[in-house]
């Protein structure tokens, strides 16, 4: 079930290891060419809660906005050429940049050592500032020296993150984005968050309830990547952007969107060589160092699945009793139990019951209860047709039997039916416990650090995204075919009579 | 020992019994014959309850088990449960439960339902298979045995409540001749033993051995009835005799 979450969880990652595993040839062909051609220059970001970098127009949700936004058009009319947005999500843009459905990353891109070994970048475009946010309230909040023990949210794949990891005494929680982290923040199950400042700035600032604690720091640029090896490409956007900066394009811009300072005025002295460039790692490489957190990572994925399945056959054992034996109310009950979770997504139950009850009840669970429950409670409906198909496989004979021994109806389903169904529904039960190891990746969305999350990190990290892919996808098929040989014993054990 | 009186019961627009009233005394075996679709099986399922009868009435051992007029559900429930409890039922496709052996498919009831002390109920589950010739059976699953063995369980399961009456629908149809054979012998030494029993079948041998009356049904109604040489040597209806002619020439 749910193998459309699984296609959009893993696939792209799949992919984008094959495709960086091949891309260890340096392919030679001349972007810049071949976009002069097509006249389009296509970038690559994501507009999802991206603002204020690039965003959709609360008014004309059509329409994108943001400095990103105006500065591709700069940049595009300045090459001569028409910008055109690729939408993808923030911590693919660098594996995906390869897959050319876009020609450059243009999108709050660190120039980092490890972002400057995947990809080439040009010089930057903004200079920025890590910031920490917190609520209006915590007023003794001023740096991270204050967090220790606490949770601490930013971004994946951010140089935020980074910065956290050099703090194990602060609880890193990991989110997609940065909506999530504040909408997380300002119902209380983060102190604090860690953000790029133009992000604080249009977020943090107008908001009364949050307060921008202590002043920025690990000062970084943005640049714009093209792919490894496309020389001419980056000169030319180099020379726009300086281009850009002296006519005062990027000035007016920025202070658009409150952007403008005199740190910005760094972006007229840089040089090349203030970055230095990290060797390129080879598949593999990492695979040994990471294993550890990578296993450890398992055991959350276990742990997660072994629960959510728990609460899937609770639930579901309790929808299919009230569907069969119920009375009429709770007969339909069950079915519309039935029908909304299995027709809806995942994704979007996990979204309700980790923010939609914090927000709307002020019931604020844990992510971990939230995840269980969200993976248990979407199981259940399948569960219990599992079950209900099970029961109905039972012979007519078993209940009659029953009934003339005198046994009561529920003394009948305990003792009779219910033994001989689920004997019947183990193997769907197998498959549902299989493709649960993998559908409980879609948690990482609550910040939960899960083996496919931890892969992401680990990736984005080291750029070895074959290797430490093939040893992921290693350890899920290991989880799942110790759970296949498992309830194939335990099938066999139930099956005992028929021997 | 039980008393039937004028009992109706229909499937939808189907009336399967228009009125059926029956005696039987304690310590006697009856058989019911009749063509397929004749009613007796749902009259022998309308004694215990699987079926609920539109009308008329069962008394078992002087006490009523169908239901009154206006009664609320739960009284209905306690005589359904009475007439269950007095009874015992042994089917044609035996029913064994698949996942107990066959010690546990006897205890089933008696530990679970009359919840007597194990130690009572599994003695007495011992004596029955020896009783039914299965005591070196007892920890078999019902797979592993014949449909005979099954059968003769299956009577072992349900005489273990200790039932005043034990119905049988059809309780050799599903047998080879050989295991037919196993079953007829266990029902003939229940027979001299005094157990009171109500059998549903097409088997004249059956019929004829077991039964000190036999009623023949057709139509939903008791066409005939008598003792065994009555109505099979002279038989007073045409219907009868036909049904019997039938019989001989399979």
């Amino acid at each position: 079930m749910s193998s459309s979450l699984y296609l959009r969880f893993w696939v792209p990652w799949v992919f984008s290891a094959l495709i960086f595993g091949s891309s260890i040839l340096p392919s030679h062909a001349d972007a810049l060419a071949e976009i002069r051609q097509l006249g389009v220059l296509r970038w690559g970001a994501d507009a999802e809660g991206g603002a204020p970098y690039v965003f959709h127009e609360p008014a004309a949700p059509d329409k994108l906005t943001g400095f990103e936004a105006d500065l591709a058009e700069a940049l595009a009319a300045r090459l001569g050429l028409r910008a055109q947005m690729t939408q993808e999500n923030w911590d693919m843009l660098v594996p995906a940049l390869k897959q050319s459905s876009f020609d450059i990353i243009l999108n709050g891109l660190e120039r980092t050592v490890e972002n400057s070994s995947r990809v080439d970048l040009t010089r930057p475009y903004l200079v920025y500032q890590q910031q920490l946010v917190t609520l209006a309230y915590k007023t003794n909040v001023h740096s991270l020296k204050d967090l220790a023990g606490q949770s601490v949210g930013v971004l994946s794949g951010s140089v935020s993150l980074k910065v956290l990891q050099e703090h194990p005494e602060i609880t890193a929680r990991i989110y997609q984005g940065n909506a999530e982290t504040f909408r997380d923040l300002k119902v209380g199950r983060l102190s604090a968050v860690i953000v790029d400042s133009p992000v604080a700035a249009f977020f943090a600032k107008p908001d009364p309830t949050l307060r921008l604690a202590g002043d920025g720091f690990a000062v970084g640029f943005y640049a714009i990547g093209v792919p490894l090896g496309e020389t001419a490409l980056r000169k030319a956007i180099d020379d726009a952007l300086v281009q850009l900066l002296a006519d005062g394009t990027l000035e007016r811009i920025y202070q658009h969107y409150g952007l403008w300072g005199p740190e910005q005025e760094q972006l007229r002295t840089f040089h090349e060589e203030s970055v230095t460039k990290a060797a390129p790692l080879s598949f593999g490489a990492e695979a040994g160092r990471y294993l550890p957190l990578l296993l450890r990572a398992s055991l959350t994925t276990i742990g997660l699945t072994l629960a959510g399945m728990t609460v899937a056959v609770a639930v579901g054992l309790a929808v299919v009793m009230s569907r069969l034996h119920g009375p009429k109310p709770l007969q339909w009950a069950a079915i519309a139990y039935t029908e909304i979770m299995r027709g809806t997504p995942l994704l979007i139950q996990l979204y309700f019951i980790y923010y939609g009850l914090a927000q709307q009840l002020g019931l604020r669970l844990s992510e971990y209860l939230a995840a269980i429950l969200a993976l248990g409670l979407n199981y259940a409906a399948n569960e219990a047709e599992n079950y209900r198909a099970g029961f109905a496989a039972i012979p007519k004979g078993q209940w009659e039997a029953a009934a003339a021994l005198g046994m009561g109806r529920w003394l009948t389903i305990r003792r009779i039916i219910l033994p001989q169904a689920f004997r019947l529904v183990l193997p769907p039960m197998s498959n549902d416990l299989i493709a649960m190891f993998k559908d409980s990746s879609i948690v990482s969305v609550i910040a939960i650090v899960e083996l496919t999350k931890e892969y992401q990190i680990r990736a984005n990290d080291t750029g070895d995204y074959l290797g430490l892919g093939l040893l992921t996808a290693g350890l899920y098929f290991g989880m799942s075919y110790a759970a296949s040989l498992a309830m194939q014993r335990w099938e066999r054990i139930l099956n005992h009579d028929r021997r | 020992m039980i008393a039937v009186n004028q009992l109706t019961k229909s499937f939808g627009v189907t009336s399967v019994l228009k009125g059926v009233t029956l005696n039987q005394a304690g310590g006697t075996v009856v058989s019911l014959i009749g063509p397929s679709g004749c009613g007796k099986s749902t009259f022998l399922r309308c004694i215990n309850r699987l079926e609920t009868p539109d009308g008329g009435t069962i008394h078992l051992e002087g006490q009523l088990v169908t239901s009154e007029s206006g009664e609320s559900s739960r009284a209905d429930e306690a005589r359904r449960q009475r007439a269950r409890s007095r009874t015992g039922m042994v089917f044609q496709s035996f029913n064994l439960f698949p996942h107990l052996t066959v010690l546990e498919n006897i205890l089933e009831a008696p530990l679970r339902v009359q919840k007597r002390p194990r130690q009572e109920v599994e003695h007495e589950a011992i004596q029955l298979l020896r009783k039914v010739g299965l005591e070196n059976r007892r920890d078999f699953y019902p797979s592993a045995l014949s449909g005979g063995q099954q059968q003769r369980v299956a009577i072992a399961r349900a005489l273990a409540t200790k039932p005043a009456l034990l119905l049988m629908d059809e309780p050799t149809s599903a047998l080879d001749p050989e295991m037919r054979e196993e079953v007829l012998r266990v029902i003939r030494g229940l027979r001299e033993e005094g157990m009171t029993m109500m059998i549903v079948t097409h088997e004249m041998e059956l019929a004829r051995m077991a039964a000190d009356q036999v009623f023949f049904f057709d139509g939903g109604l008791v066409a005939e009835s008598g003792p065994p040489e009555t109505v099979f040597n002279a038989p007073r209806f045409e219907r009868t005799r036909d049904f019997l002619r039938s019989l001989g020439s399979r």
